[in-house]
């Protein structure tokens, strides 16, 4: 059988690791697609083509459909580093990728999947095993994750807006962010765990029965369960609670495969003992336990006040990358290339030596993490007996904790010593044996427990019809909610619902993409939240109204630096322009990354007519005919902060991109001020 | 919040198939043996060395 596809994984391991601080903003959505995209999405690839092709009992339907499969995902892999580290993003979370390639993810992945049905559709085992319906479920809701999520009207070739608008935007996006999790990190990996868990134990699973109810319910619940990332914001309440309430009954399914993993070794821990695959299972499958079990949690409001915007979240999400992602692959590279290559692993020692490596990385990197977490998120709230702000200033709350940054840093470079050490021992399995390309399938066609078949021709494709029937449905009926739905609400959400809200200027817009492509939101939220703290410490909070210009939306999920949905005249231009030139002139302690190009990078000017055009397209309300001037109401803008500048002192060109952040800096939150000065 | 209806209109359309996936693949006798598939998956055919039957493709 086909299995030629695999050897090349090893190369995506040392993507695995922690980031450096250094023009963060560009590298950590980098890290994030490697981790997710190159190596869990390889891990998934990789895992598929092997037990699929032996579950199935037949040979992957067609090579080339493999081989382009292969090649165009790594295709897209290097794009995606190439594009990103050059400030090429939409700018949300996980999705960062413009549409060029997100239109070329579609076809590989549409590629992917006639190869996987192709395969079960002329299977010879009519059963379909578990680990297989979580690789459907997996296709079909990631093909449709990805293509709702990644609607956008394109600008030019690297830089498109999102058809969706501040909160709409925000609810697609976790949603799609959500179900990512769940239907490329979690349900692809049950699967797997389904497979290579009892094959390593040499053990069925504990109970097949209860295989395939937390298979079923953990795909009716997942899909709901995005607005949790969005407790406390401006979506509305009953969107939230109806997160909150999925997430929470998640816990069930979760903890289902979890206990059906681990039971299955129930009389064979002594093999855990002498087998490092199993070990690096036990960890994985634990790992996912912990996160499963803390997701619900997190989904709870009270808790998820804590946990959103801190590194509580960071360390959950780790858990789950490094521990049940990461070790589950580890383990099954360990009992795979082994196999491949007709051989014993090269060394059982270092196995052991990576296991603790990254078991120790794992709690060197998730412990510190979420001290951090709960620490600034208690700083951050106290207030002296006179009712003021304790640590009013921000920066305060992350110096102290900043020796946890430190222990996680550790933490991270432990994991990846291991996983080199893993990757080191892989390639000296492979080298000491022979690769086995194609396995000869013993049992070559099989007969049909029909007994007519030759003549009914139609009885087997209805005897094949779930799956056909699945897919065509969905097809049919996603197109048809996406013609009906799509212009229906682009007209609805452009009616501003606050009306002193008003579109972007020419130049603010510039400054706005200016701030996605440098990834802003990565260590910045847009995003007040009705708490006494956060109204006391960044403004007023904020409203639903206030976003129906922002395509895509910024409200960030992690605050490194403090808010700044209402930064717009809290400062002078000269602060910005010296806080962007070096933030440490202007923030003593500040561990922001030096934005200095900014001062020196002429605003390219060419792509604002056609971003205008685009915005109208969207809905936004320019006048008529704007497109054609909004480079003169630019550059008029641009004068005036050269002027404001000037009068501190700053002698620079207006044609800098400075002036376009400067400009958008000082706009964020301004829409509202009169109506808070009347409160106050 | 409009666009909260072409979620859930997306989400019932996925939803609903998985359903009705669920109840077809009952009805066709996917789940009528509970036990075999778990021990079945354990053993794999043997790869034999006389015989090259050509993989179908």
């Amino acid at each position: 059988m086909l299995v030629g596809v695999i050897v090349a994984f090893q190369f995506f391991i040392p993507e695995l690791n922690f980031i450096e601080q250094a023009t963060f903003g560009r590298l950590r959505p980098l890290h994030t697609n490697a981790v997710i995209f190159a190596f869990v999405g390889n891990g998934i690839f990789m895992g598929v083509y092997y037990s699929l092709q032996r579950l199935t009992k037949a040979r992957m339907w067609n090579d080339t459909l493999s081989a382009i499969h292969f090649w165009g995902w790594q295709l897209i892999i290097v794009a995606a580093a190439v594009t990103l580290v050059f400030g090429i993003t939409t700018g949300k979370e996980y999705a960062e990728l413009e549409w060029p390639i997100d239109i070329a993810i579609t076809l590989v992945w549409v590629v992917f999947g006639i190869n996987i049905f192709g395969t079960i559709l002329t299977r010879r085992e009519r059963h379909l095993y578990v680990a297989i319906w979580f690789y459907i479920a997996t296709w079909i809701t990631v093909a449709m994750l990805h293509i709702v999520n990644s609607m956008a009207i394109p600008v030019n070739l690297f830089k498109s807006y999102s058809l969706y608008a501040g909160v709409q935007d925000a609810l697609v996006q976790w949603w799609y962010g959500h179900n990512a999790v769940a239907f490329f990190l979690t349900t692809p990996y049950l699967g797997l765990m389904y497979y290579f868990l009892p094959k390593a134990a040499n053990r069925p699973i504990y109970s097949y029965r209860l295989s395939i109810i937390h298979f079923w319910a953990l795909i009716f619940l997942y899909i709901w369960a995005g607005p949790h990332h969005l407790l406390y914001t401006a979506l509305p309440d009953w969107a939230q609670s109806l997160g909150t309430v999925f997430s929470i009954m998640l816990i069930a399914p979760s903890w289902g495969g979890m206990i059906n993993g681990l039971l299955t070794l129930r009389g064979a821990w002594d093999k855990v003992r002498d087998d490092v695959v199993l070990k690096f299972y036990v960890v994985a499958v634990t790992a996912y336990g912990m996160a499963t079990f803390e997701g619900p949690l997190l989904s709870i409001k009270s808790v998820n006040a804590i946990s959103h915007y801190t590194d509580w979240t960071i360390a959950h999400v780790h858990v789950g990358a490094l521990g049940w992602n990461g070790f589950l692959t580890f383990g099954i590279l360990f009992w795979l290339i082994p196999r491949l290559f007709q051989t014993e692993l090269y060394s059982r020692k270092l196995a052991n030596i990576h296991f603790w490596l990254g078991t120790l990385g794992i709690l060197f990197y998730v412990v510190p993490m979420y001290w951090a977490g709960f620490a600034q998120w208690s700083m951050l709230r106290q207030f002296t007996p006179e009712g003021i702000l304790k640590y009013p200033n921000f920066i305060e709350t992350v110096n102290a904790i900043m020796p946890m940054y430190y222990l996680r840093a550790f933490g991270g470079t432990l994991y990846l010593v291991g996983a080199c050490v893993g990757v080191w021992n892989l390639i000296k399995t492979t080298q000491q044996g022979k690769f086995l390309a194609n396995e000869d399938a013993e049992a070559p066609a099989l007969t049909k427990n029909y007994e007519t078949h030759s003549s009914e021709h139609w009885h087997r494709w209805i005897e094949r019809r779930p799956i056909q029937l699945l897919v065509l449905a969905f097809i049919a009926v996603g197109i048809g909610g996406v013609i009906e739905f799509v212009p229906t609400f682009l007209i609805q959400s452009n009616i501003p619902t606050i009306a002193s809200v008003t579109p972007y200027t020419p130049l603010e817009l510039q400054g706005r993409d200016i701030y996605v492509r440098e990834g802003c939101y990565v260590c910045h939220s847009q995003m007040i939240r009705p708490f006494r703290a956060e109204v006391a410490r960044y403004g007023d909070y904020s409203k639903a109204g206030e976003f129906v210009y922002d395509h895509p939306f910024q409200w960030g999920s992690k605050r490194t630096g403090p808010d700044i949905a209402r930064e717009g005249g809290k400062y002078p231009d000269s602060w910005h322009y010296n806080h962007m030139d070096d933030p440490r002139t202007m923030s003593p302690g500040s561990i922001m990354p030096p934005y200095s190009f900014m001062l020196e990078n002429d605003l390219n000017t060419g792509t604002t007519e056609a971003k205008i055009r685009a915005m109208q397209i969207l809905g936004v309300p320019y006048p008529k005919g704007y497109d054609k001037i909004a480079n003169a109401d630019l550059e008029k803008q641009s004068k005036q902060i050269q002027a404001s500048l000037k009068k501190d002192g700053i002698e620079t060109s207006e044609k800098k991109e400075i002036i376009a952040m400067i400009a958008y800096l000082q706009r964020l939150g301004t829409d509202l001020k009169p109506d808070a000065a009347v409160t106050k | 919040m409009s666009v909260l209806f072409v979620l859930i209109g997306f989400s019932l359309v996925l939803a609903v198939g998985f359903l009705a996936a669920f109840i077809i693949s009952v009805k066709s006798g996917q789940y009528d043996d509970e036990y075999t598939p778990s021990v079945r998956i354990l053993f794999d055919d043997k790869p034999t060395k006389s015989s090259s039957p050509k993989a179908k493709s």
